[in-house]
C-alpha cells in the first residue's frame, strides 16, 4: 500500500480516452492513472504486470521472459528496442510512456535484479531508437 | 397448398439469390431488404461432402476452435481438438465460489463467492447485432437475459470536476446538453451562424435547442421543471398536499460538465458495439462455452501443451506434451485450424512461411484487469436506486458495473469492481490479488462511501497479462500492422489456417472469433476438396 500512496502524490498524467468503437469491449470514460517517474516506479506500475515483481517472468502455455540475471541486457539497444517497439504479445510503449520514463525503466532494469550494467540510458538514447506509434487501434 | 403461386419466404428468396449470385449478391440483397447491414453473418456455413477419411486437428477449445470442430464434423471430417487447459471455453469463462485460479507468477486465488454468484473475467456482454454468437446460443440452447447496459442513474466521477464528488449520469448529461444548447442558441441569436445556416433552419435549430436542450423562453438553461425532468428534482412529483415537484436548483457549472469524463461517458453509449440491447447468458458467461463443449463432446484432449506444428504435402504433425504427465505425443491430421493466441503461438516451432511467422509476431495483446467483489447486500439498489448498468470513474478501476440479475433479492451479490485498461490495468496487474482488492475497495468507496467496505465479503481478480494460457486479453492491431500482416495472418499457410478474435476485424469480441472461424473453415474445406 505504501507505494500506492506515494504515487498518488506524483503528477497526474493526461487522461487516456476510451478506445474508439471497434476497439473491442472497453470500460468507457477517461482514466487518469498516476504518472510514474523513477525507474522503480515505472517498473512497478507497468513492467511488473507481466515480468513480475522479482523480474523472473513466468511460464504457462507460453513464456514471459525473465529480466533478472539476463545477459541480453548488457547492451542498452536491445532493451530499448523492445520497450519502445514491443515484441510478440508485448506492446511497444512509444505513445504510452515518455522517452524519459522508458529511459528510467531500462536503466533501472539494467542495474537491478542481478543485472549490473551501470551506464544510465538517456532520453536521447531512447529517442534515437523509438519509432512513432501507428494510428488507430484495431 | 396444392395450387396457386406461393410467395417465397424471405429465407427462400435469399437462398435463391445466394445460389445464383453468390454471397456478395446475397449480402447486397439482404442489405436492401434492410436486415443485414449490422453483420457479416449470413447463417451457418453448411459445409458438406468432405473427402472420406479426411481429418482436421483443431488447436484450442475456445469458441473459435469448438465452432470449427462442430461444423467440420458435420461436414464429414474426422476432427480432434487439443486444449492447454483442463476446461473448454477459453476466454469465455466464469469464476464461481469454490473455483481456484492460479495466475502466472504463482498467485493462487480461491474464489469464495456465494452459490449462484460469479465473475466473468473475459466477455461479459453481447451486442444485439452479434448475430453469429446469438445464432449459436439459440441453436445450442443457451438462455440469454438482458444486460443492463445503459443506466441513467449510475454515477459519473471525475477527480477534477464536481469537487471530486460522484454525480448522477442523468444530471451530468442533462447539464452538458443544456449548457451546449444554450451556447449554440447564443451563437444563433448573435447572428454568428447567419452565413452558414438559412433563416428557416436557424428557426428550426432554435426550436430544437429549446426542446432537446431544455432551454427556457429566453434560450437559457436554468433551474426549471423542464430541466429537472431530465436531471432529477429537488422534490420529485408526488401525491396529495405536497405533490407539486420542486425543480433542482444547483445546476452543474459549464466548467464541470466540460470535464472529459462527462462527454466520454455519454459518448460511450453511442458506439455501435455498446448500443442497447445487450445480452448475457443466464447463470454466467461460461454457459456459452459449456454449450459449445457439449456439441463437440469426446473430441477434446485436455492438458495438451503444443510445442511444434509441422507440415508437408501430405499433412500436419502437431507435437504436444501432456501437462500432467509430461508425455510427448505427435498428433497427425490432414489439416489444422489453429486458434492459439498469437503471443503464445509465436513462441512455438512452426513450419509456416516467414511472412506468416512475422505476422504472428507482429500483434501485441492488451492486458485488461477485472475484479469481482461480493457484497453482503445490494446497497446500490437499496440505497442508490441503481439497477444494473455502470458507474464511471477516472480512477484506475475505470468503472463499477452492477449485476443484471436477481434484482431486489436479499443476500450477497457480486459487482464488477474494476474493468481496468492500459495504464490502470498495468498497475493493477502488477499487484498481488490482495492488493488489487484493496485498491478496488478504496477507489470504489469514492462512489459508494457509506457501504462499499462495510458490505464487502470477498473478491477475485483476473489480470489478463498474467493469464497462463493467453498472455493477454485481446490482439491489438493498428493501421500499419493491418496493412502489412492481416491478409497473411488470415490466409491459409499450406495446410494450416488461423482463427480467433485476432483473425478478425471484430477484435476482442466472441463474435470476431466465430466469424473468423467460419471464414477459416469455409476456405479450408474448399482447399481440401481441391487438393
Amino acid at each position: 500500500m505504501r507505494k500506492i500512496i506515494v504515487l498518488t502524490a506524483v503528477l497526474i498524467a493526461f487522461p487516456a480516452m476510451a478506445q474508439t468503437s471497434g476497439g473491442g469491449d472497453t470500460g468507457g470514460g477517461v482514466v487518469r492513472a498516476q504518472k510514474p517517474v523513477t525507474g522503480e516506479q515505472v517498473y512497478g506500475a507497468v513492467c511488473q504486470a507481466c515480468h513480475m515483481a522479482d523480474a523472473k517472468g513466468a511460464t504457462g502455455a507460453g513464456t514471459i521472459p525473465a529480466l533478472a540475471n539476463n545477459p541480453r541486457l548488457a547492451g542498452a539497444a536491445y532493451p530499448i528496442m523492445i520497450v519502445t517497439g514491443g515484441k510478440g504479445a508485448m506492446p511497444g510503449f512509444v505513445g504510452t510512456l515518455s522517452n524519459a520514463q522508458m529511459a528510467e525503466a531500462v536503466t533501472y532494469i539494467r542495474t537491478h535484479f542481478g543485472n549490473n550494467y551501470a551506464k544510465p540510458v538517456t532520453e536521447g538514447d531512447v529517442a534515437k531508437l523509438a519509432k512513432p506509434p501507428s494510428a488507430g487501434g484495431h | 397448398m396444392e395450387s396457386g403461386v406461393r410467395a417465397p419466404t424471405r429465407r427462400q428468396l435469399l437462398s435463391a439469390i445466394a445460389k445464383v449470385g453468390g454471397t456478395a449478391a446475397l449480402y447486397q440483397a439482404m442489405t436492401t431488404l434492410g436486415h443485414a447491414a449490422e453483420t457479416q453473418f449470413h447463417g451457418p456455413p453448411n459445409l458438406q461432402g468432405a473427402r472420406p477419411g479426411a481429418s482436421v486437428i483443431v488447436l484450442g477449445a475456445g469458441l473459435a476452435g469448438m465452432l470449427a470442430a462442430f461444423e467440420l464434423t458435420k461436414a464429414g471430417y474426422k476432427v480432434r481438438i487439443l486444449e492447454f487447459q483442463n476446461r473448454a471455453g477459453g476466454r469465455n469463462w466464469s469464476l464461481r465460489g469454490g473455483d481456484t485460479y492460479t495466475e502466472l507468477g504463482g498467485a493462487t486465488q480461491k474464489v469464495a463467492f456465494s452459490p449462484g454468484n460469479y465473475l466473468n473475467p473475459g466477455p461479459w456482454r453481447i451486442p444485439h447485432h452479434h448475430r453469429t454468437l446469438l445464432h449459436y446460443c439459440k441453436a445450442f440452447g443457451v438462455a440469454l437475459e438482458p444486460f443492463i447496459q445503459f443506466n441513467h442513474s449510475g454515477w459519473v466521477h471525475s477527480s477534477q470536476a464536481f469537487d471530486g464528488k460522484p454525480v448522477r449520469f442523468n444530471a451530468a448529461a442533462a447539464d452538458f446538453e443544456g449548457n451546449i444548447a444554450e451556447l449554440l442558441a447564443k451563437s444563433v441569436n448573435a447572428k454568428a451562424l447567419d452565413d452558414t445556416v438559412t433563416q428557416e433552419d436557424r428557426d428550426k435549430l432554435l426550436e430544437a435547442l429549446k426542446g432537446w436542450g431544455m432551454l427556457d423562453n429566453d434560450y437559457r438553461y436554468s433551474a426549471s421543471l423542464k430541466a429537472s425532468g431530465h436531471r432529477g428534482f429537488e422534490r420529485p412529483p408526488g401525491g396529495g398536499v405536497n405533490g407539486a415537484p420542486i425543480p433542482s436548483k444547483d445546476l452543474y457549472k459549464l466548467h464541470d460538465v466540460l470535464d472529459p469524463q462527462v462527454w466520454t461517458s455519454m459518448a460511450f453509449f453511442m458506439g455501435h458495439e455498446m448500443q442497447t440491447t445487450m445480452f448475457q447468458p443466464v447463470g454466467g458467461m461460461d454457459m456459452i462455452g459449456k454449450a459449445f463443449a457439449r456439441q463437440v463432446e469426446g473430441l477434446i484432449t485436455y492438458n495438451a501443451k503444443v510445442s511444434k506444428i509441422a507440415q508437408d504435402d501430405k499433412g500436419v504433425v502437431v507435437t504436444y506434451a501432456d501437462t500432467a504427465t509430461g508425455k510427448v505425443t505427435d498428433a497427425k491430421a490432414d489439416w489444422c485450424v489453429c486458434t492459439i493466441p498469437l503471443g503464445i503461438l509465436g513462441q512455438m516451432d512452426l513450419q509456416v512461411t516467414d511472412e506468416m511467422m512475422a505476422a504472428i509476431k507482429a500483434v501485441p495483446y492488451s492486458g485488461q484487469v477485472k475484479i469481482g467483489l461480493e457484497m453482503k447486500r445490494r446497497f446500490w439498489e437499496e440505497d442508490d436506486y441503481i439497477y444494473g448498468g455502470h458507474s464511471f470513474t477516472d480512477q484506475e478501476i475505470a468503472l463499477i458495473s452492477y449485476p443484471n440479475n436477481n434484482m431486489f433479492k436479499d443476500g450477497p451479490a457480486v459487482l464488477l469492481g474494476a474493468f481496468a485498461r492500459e495504464m490502470g490495468a498495468y498497475r493493477l496487474a502488477g499487484m498481488t490479488p490482495e492488493q488489487r482488492i484493496e485498491v478496488a475497495l478504496a477507489q470504489g468507496s469514492v462512489l459508494h462511501p457509506k457501504s462499499y467496505r462495510q458490505e464487502f465479503a470477498s473478491g477475485a481478480s483476473v489480470a489478463w497479462s498474467r493469464v497462463p494460457w493467453t498472455l493477454g486479453c485481446c490482439a491489438r492491431w493498428n493501421e500499419d500492422t493491418r496493412k502489412e500482416h492481416y491478409q497473411t495472418l488470415v490466409g491459409m499457410d499450406r495446410r494450416i489456417v488461423l482463427a480467433g478474435e485476432h483473425a478478425s476485424y471484430v477484435g476482442c469480441w466472441m463474435e470476431g472469433a466465430l466469424l473468423s472461424s467460419i471464414d477459416a473453415i469455409t476456405r479450408l474445406h474448399k482447399r481440401a476438396l481441391e487438393a
